[in-house]
């Protein structure tokens, strides 16, 4: 008897993307204002500056990075917001009584995830073209990388606002896991200039082969070989998609 | 046909709180069925299992006919719930949140149906604010628009007039009897029972995750609520030993104006009414004044949760 909710996750879909555009000044303007800071910052401040090991000025290494860093983080916060919203003002209630599956409550949200995290990167590399010398190299790997590492993270933030009970749990988790490990995945330096110990450290954290991914496929080079970490990055956003399907079948932290 | 079949249905949260225990409850398809308690009675909890808000820890349910927990998604369309609490999207305005929840529900936005329930509730003024706008008693109508958009089959109200104003209230009212003699199951809780009496047809009464009774308004006042013959003398009676015995049938009870006796059934149905009067004059004298009381649903709900509470105890 029961079908699938198809007009429901659709409308699941425009109610999260609708949600972002309502706020754009946040969350699409202040991504612009960043890049043209970075520009101000990086451009001026390193000048011509090679990266050690890479045939590759410092600002125009720095731009993919930032991108996909910008990528990342607003991919976290639409699902996390979106959650930790909902269940600290009692809205939730409205989603648990519709009738979702699980799959497609993800589906939503992850969707809507993307598209932010894409308009972000698109306002982004928009700001910075005129000013950096960079070009799609390899376009399918631009595209998959920037599609799971939006998967990924859309799914840690529906993770962490189903976790979460109010917004400092978040801010929490925002604060002292995604912003070091985006940070630290390679987007102000290569790998090559780390020590032994800490490019080890560095190669534990997924997010690094993400953003050396997707910056391989701006620039052609990068440290790891981004054909070889394809099937851990699509592994992780399928295990992320598939964690967040059981959390929410199970109503863990959102069915008392 | 039932519309609603509970069998056994128990919750027991994380801290041990035992809310729900082997709640059994039939609600009749069509009928305006109330359910009762005192605070933390378990009625929130009730409702909440029926939404998938709260996961039940056992029991099973039927609704139409269809298993609720193996036919959720089923179910979730039959069911509109106006839920305690006033919550919505801060970024969205009335239409838009009927607009959302219709989609929710896996069906095209109606914007007659919407026109009409705006209209309605009062609300086709207010259609471009946004939901933050509104004022307290405009946002719970709205929940009563946002419950009945995807036009469900049973519609749940949990308190749904709190904090609105008593004209307001008697048109919600209305349109909530309309809906019902259209067939529309509804189940109500509220702390108004007067309101509860006036519009149910059936209702069940639960206290401390139990149900203390189940059954068609009528029978309930029929077997339950007594009637009371009151009769003023002006001044505190005093029973003796021997006008105890002499109205031992009527449970007198004295007070500083006078004496109030309760009235029973005779073999041939009829009051006791004149026996009970009599039987007092025969005591006292002629009383200054007399009346008859007849208990309401409240009355009835304070004996009856009392008694449990005494049970219990």
């Amino acid at each position: 008897m029961s079908t699938m909710n198809l007009r429901g996750c659709m409308t699941l879909f425009k109610r999260e993307v609708h949600r972002f555009l309502k706020v754009k000044m946040q969350t699409i303007v202040t991504p612009a204002l960043t890049a043209i800071l970075y520009l101000l910052i990086f451009r001026y401040a390193m000048g011509e500056r090679q990266v050690p090991g890479l045939d590759v000025d410092y600002f125009t290494f720095l731009v993919p990075g930032l991108a996909m860093m910008a990528m990342m983080q607003n991919a976290f916060a639409n699902t996390s917001s979106s959650m930790i919203m909902g269940k600290v003002m009692g809205m939730n209630i409205y989603l648990l009584m519709a009738p979702l599956s699980a799959l497609e409550v993800v589906v939503a949200f992850l969707a809507a995830a993307v598209v932010r995290a894409t308009v972000v990167a698109v306002v982004f590399l928009s700001v910075l073209y005129p000013f950096v010398d960079i070009s799609v190299m390899h376009l399918s790997i631009i595209l998959l990388y920037g599609l799971c590492a939006s998967i990924m993270m859309g799914g840690l933030g529906l993770i962490a606002g189903m976790w979460a009970k109010d917004f400092d749990n978040i801010a929490m988790v925002t604060n002292f896991v995604i912003l070091p490990l985006t940070f630290l995945s390679g987007v102000f330096y290569s790998v090559k200039q780390l020590p032994e110990f800490w490019q080890q450290i560095n190669n534990a954290n997924p997010f690094f082969y993400l953003t050396d991914g997707f910056r391989y496929g701006f620039l052609g080079i990068g440290d790891t070989d981004p054909y070889a970490s394809i099937m851990v990055v699509i592994g992780t956003s399928l295990l992320t998609i598939v964690s967040c399907w059981h959390l929410w079948r199970i109503g863990w932290r959102m069915k008392e | 046909m039932s519309a609603l079949e509970i069998k056994g249905l128990s919750k027991v949260y994380s801290n041990g709180n035992v809310a729900l225990h082997d709640v059994s409850l039939s609600v009749p398809k069509g009928s305006f069925f109330a359910l009762l308690g005192p605070n933390g009675a378990g009625k929130s909890t009730l409702i909440n299992i029926l939404a998938d808000t709260v996961l039940a820890t056992g029991g099973s349910a039927r609704l139409f006919d269809q298993d609720l927990f193996a036919e959720r998604n089923w179910c979730k369309r039959q069911i509109g719930v106006v839920p305690q609490e006033v919550a919505f999207d801060p970024f969205f305005t009335p239409r838009e949140v009927l607009a959302i929840t219709s989609g929710l529900f896996g069906s095209k936005p109606d914007d007659a149906w919407i026109d009409h329930l705006l209209d309605r509730l009062e609300l086709t003024a207010h259609v471009g604010k946004n939901t933050r706008q509104l004022s307290g008693g405009m946002r719970r109508r709205l929940l009563v628009a946002q419950a009945l958009v995807h036009k469900p089959k049973l519609v749940i109200l949990d308190e749904p007039t709190a904090g609105v104003d008593v004209e307001l209230r008697r048109r919600l009212w209305g349109f909530m009897r309309e809906l019902n003699a259209a067939g529309t199951t509804i189940l109500l809780t509220t702390h108004y029972l007067d309101e509860a009496e006036e519009l149910c047809d059936h209702v069940a009464i639960i206290d401390q995750g139990k149900v203390v009774t189940a059954q068609p308004m009528a029978d309930l006042m029929q077997q339950v609520a007594s009637s009371y013959l009151w009769m003023n003398y002006d001044k505190p009676l005093s029973l003796s030993e021997a006008d105890t015995l002499a109205l031992t049938d009527f449970k007198p009870r004295v007070s500083d104006t006078g004496v109030c006796l309760q009235l029973g059934k005779l073999e041939n149905g009829q009051s006791t009414f004149h026996t009970a009067y009599e039987a007092a004059v025969a005591r006292f004298g002629p009383p200054q004044d007399a009346g008859v009381r007849s208990e309401d649903l409240e009355d009835v709900f304070l004996r009856l949760t009392k008694k449990e509470i005494r049970e219990r105890t």
